[in-house]
């Protein structure tokens, strides 16, 4: 199969940016997490909260950093792959971009060097100040990119002249109709990325056997979390669908793999396999009515099919139907996974039930997976359009020669795997180790039962 | 005050300030050859390691600005510079990652040293390629690039991307002067006037070829009635180098790194005024690439409030981390 430059760009930004988004995802829930505990820490003085932000430090520096890394290549590849895009759209995306970069990057930056080295160098509310400072440089940053991507989902307050977009209302683009929903979405989503990662490291040392207060506080906390979380997810999803349906219906058409306009109420397709060229779901199995329910809040609301878009406005419903049903689905375990946990705090066993703690291990990494199929529902749910309505992808990507962007996309793949694998296989040593009190810079009394005080090296993990 | 030349300076300013804080970051990679121990090593990166991010994050804002206010030359720029920027991007990752892992490494230490060796190496010399190929021009046509994949290979891009190795070299080693103490300072001290010596040799390769390959900037330079006022930049590289060298000899601290500052000034604006008006050499000048005027002022009003507090607090944090870094140092 010959891909030209447009399929391999189109693949390459797929790659790099989910990759990319789970790093984020998890340092935007971490840095929270860290700042609370630390402020627990100050105000209790219960040294397991000080273990335990040290330990999640040392993780979210790896995680970080690939952040980084990744994110800089998604600052060029607007420009290196999607030229068209650029200058088409760059006068509202470049300046987004731009407050994104001046009033979150910096200030993470800024701020990340004491917060991870800084604990000896400054006094302690000093460095509750940085850890904190970071933590809202990761929410800032969320507020100006989820700002600049629901533009291009929803776009509004801009003209075209001359071939590109020139920006009239700063507030209507900012603030556009997707932006508070997905907002709300995505920072959700971080939240929960992060309980499941502490819920599924603290069942993994429970079922080890380690009942210390570190392990118990993280893994309580995190299922805390959940419990609040999960449903006001499901809430906020439900209303960024309402959302969807009315400005980007052929994506709600596309997800639901509904082709035919149904009178008196629409069905809801539970599983089935959309067939983009028969035009036809097949092997779907219906629940009547439910469809109209849940998108419209209504017994008989209609939804449009897929039929009433021309061919080449439809996105790819194969794909995005399934991705949309796996993120439900694995929110769906979530909140079950938090009721339960819930049902067990009732009993007093919440730290005892095997079962319950395997359940937090596997459904560890089930909001990296929800939130990477999440993004791709929306994102292959805009095509064929970059900028919804205004520019095709197909007319956004650079004057390429698919030469070039098949050496790149080879590269991204094989270096990615071999760097991020090794920084996410890091990660897993880290967690499997557990937050350790040998890792704090003092001996602290109580937490341990043996003696060999000192100074430890922060190395411990090593 | 024309918004247009403003936005121009803010991110002839940015680009500036990467140069210097990821330039010292990405020298301290390129001098890791002469530094084969591997607890120097560990010491010279200690050395990095609270800062390195903010100084990488200029070039996101140089990246960002330029989307921001000549979103065509943005768009121009980076597909011509395809493979170059690309590789430098992928050298980034290494450099940005080997940070976090090779600390943790134990039995591919080894590995993530010539990671961070040959991603700070390799970004640089990208760069150099990069800054060489904007210089000599990018073919455009109706705002678009319309050249050949390979453009950006000539002799003199070759020559540019060395030329800030030594650049950077010279500055990682002057940053470490100030950083480290014992013998690996005075290891460090021996390199600096061999440095200044390479780097004065590249300085005046290219600013010889520039005006010898490009008629406008000849132009610019030698009969636009500013020669009087532009005779001192070369002057002062010179007098500088000779300053570094002789400073160099009475092993001052932080002279040296002071000193290379102001080489990397001077060198900086020699280029400034070569490509001034353009900002695409031979095709399009500021005005031509400017976005539309709402977004210009949009993003000024945050760069002029939100820089300076940038620089407040990123001062701030260098001032956290001052002194030298003792050579037992452990950091997480």
């Amino acid at each position: 199969m010959e891909l030209n430059a447009l399929d391999l760009s189109r693949l390459q930004f797929a790659f790099t940016v989910s990759f990319h988004i789970i790093f984020p995802a998890m340092s935007i829930g971490l840095a929270s997490f860290i700042a609370v505990l630390e402020g627990a820490w100050l105000k209790t003085g219960k040294l397991h909260y000080k273990v335990l932000c040290i330990y999640w430090s040392k993780v979210f520096a790896v995680g970080f950093g690939m952040g980084v890394v990744s994110g800089v290549v998604m600052a060029y590849q607007f420009g290196t792959n999607w030229a068209r895009f650029s200058a088409f759209a760059g006068p509202v995306t470049g300046p987004l971009l731009t407050y994104e970069v001046m009033t979150a990057f910096f200030l993470e930056a800024g701020f990340l060097g004491v917060m991870l080295f800084g604990w000896e160098k400054v006094g302690r509310s000093a460095h509750f100040g940085a850890t904190v400072l970071v933590a809202i440089g990761t929410l800032i940053s969320t507020f100006w990119i989820l700002a600049s991507n629901s533009w291009m989902q929803t776009p509004q307050g801009f003209v075209v002249s001359d071939g590109h977009v020139v920006p009239v209302d700063w507030l209507k683009i900012i603030f556009n109709p997707s932006f508070p929903y997905r907002l709300a979405h995505m920072s959700i989503a971080a939240f929960i990325v992060a309980a499941l990662l502490v819920a599924g490291t603290g069942g993994w040392h429970l079922l080890k056997g380690r009942r210390d207060p570190m392990v118990k506080t993280m893994y309580s906390m995190a299922l805390w979390l959940l419990l609040i979380l999960g449903p006001v997810q499901i809430l906020v999803g439900d209303q960024h669908g309402l959302n969807t349906r009315k400005y980007q219906p052929a994506k709600i058409a596309a997800i639901e793999g509904l082709w035919e306009t149904e009178k008196g109420g629409t069905s809801l397709n539970l599983v089935g396999l959309p067939d983009m060229n028969d035009e036809v779901t097949k092997y779907a199995i219906k629940i009547p009515h439910l469809g109209s329910v849940i998108l419209t809040h209504t017994w008989n609301g209609e939804i449009k099919g897929l039929k009433e878009f021309p061919k080449e406005d439809r996105p790819n419903s194969t794909i995005i139907f399934w991705t949309f049903r796996l993120m439900a689905g694995l929110g769906m375990l979530m909140v079950l996974l938090a009721l339960i946990g819930l049902l067990l705090r009732r009993g007093g066993r919440i730290f005892e039930n095997r079962l319950f703690q395997r359940f937090s291990v596997v459904m560890g990494p089930a909001g990296f997976v929800a939130l990477v199929a999440g993004w791709i529902t929306t994102e292959v749910g805009r095509q064929p359009f970059v900028v919804y309505g205004y520019l095709r992808t197909a007319q956004a990507v650079s004057p390429l020669t698919s030469q070039s962007a098949s050496i790149s996309l080879m590269i991204f793949v094989l270096v990615y795997c071999v760097v991020f694998g090794t920084g996410i296989f890091y990660i897993l040593k880290l967690l499997a180790a557990g937050p350790s009190v040998d890792a704090l810079p003092i001996f602290p009394p109580g937490l341990r039962g043996t003696t060999g005080g000192g100074r430890r090296a922060l190395g411990a993990i090593d | 005050m024309d918004i247009t030349v403003i936005w121009a300076a803010i991110i002839a300013l940015g680009v500036f300030m990467y140069v210097v804080l990821d330039g010292f970051d990405l020298g301290v990679g390129i001098l890791f050859p002469f530094f084969p121990d591997s607890s120097e090593r560990d010491r010279m990166m200690h050395t990095l390691a609270p800062i390195w991010d903010g100084n990488e994050t200029w070039l996101v804002l140089g990246g960002a600005a330029l989307f921001a206010a000549f979103p065509v030359v943005y768009s121009i720029a980076l597909s011509a510079l395809y493979l170059p920027i690309m590789l430098m991007l992928v050298c980034l990752i290494f450099r940005g990652v080997s940070f976090e892992i090779r600390g943790k490494a134990r039995r591919t230490k080894n590995l993530w040293s010539l990671a961070f060796m040959f991603g700070s190496a390799g970004a640089t010399f990208m760069q150099g390629v990069i800054l060489a190929s904007y210089l000599q021009g990018i073919p455009v046509t109706n705002r678009e690039f319309s050249g050949d994949a390979f453009f950006w290979i000539t002799p003199f891009s070759l020559l540019t991307g060395l030329g800030l190795m030594a650049t950077y070299a010279l500055l990682g080693v002057c940053w470490l002067l100030m950083k480290v103490d014992g013998d690996l300072q005075r290891r460090l001290h021996k390199l600096v006037t061999p440095l200044t010596i390479v780097l004065l040799g590249f300085i005046a390769a290219v600013s010889i070829w520039t005006p010898l390959s490009d008629a406008a900037i000849a132009r610019r330079w030698f009969e636009s009635g500013l020669l009087h006022r532009l005779l001192p930049i070369p002057v002062l590289v010179v007098l500088t180098a000779a300053l570094m060298i002789g400073v160099a000899r009475m092993r001052g601290d932080r002279m040296p790194f002071i000193l290379a500052l102001v080489l990397v000034a001077l060198g900086y604006i020699g280029l400034l005024v070569s490509i001034w008006p353009y900002a695409i050499p031979g095709s399009l000048n500021l005005w031509d690439a400017a976005a539309p005027r709402p977004s210009q002022l949009f993003a000024l009003v945050g760069a002029v409030i939100i820089i300076p507090i940038i620089l407040v607090y990123t001062t701030a944090g260098y001032w956290v981390f001052r002194g030298k870094v003792a050579q037992d140092a452990v950091y997480h």
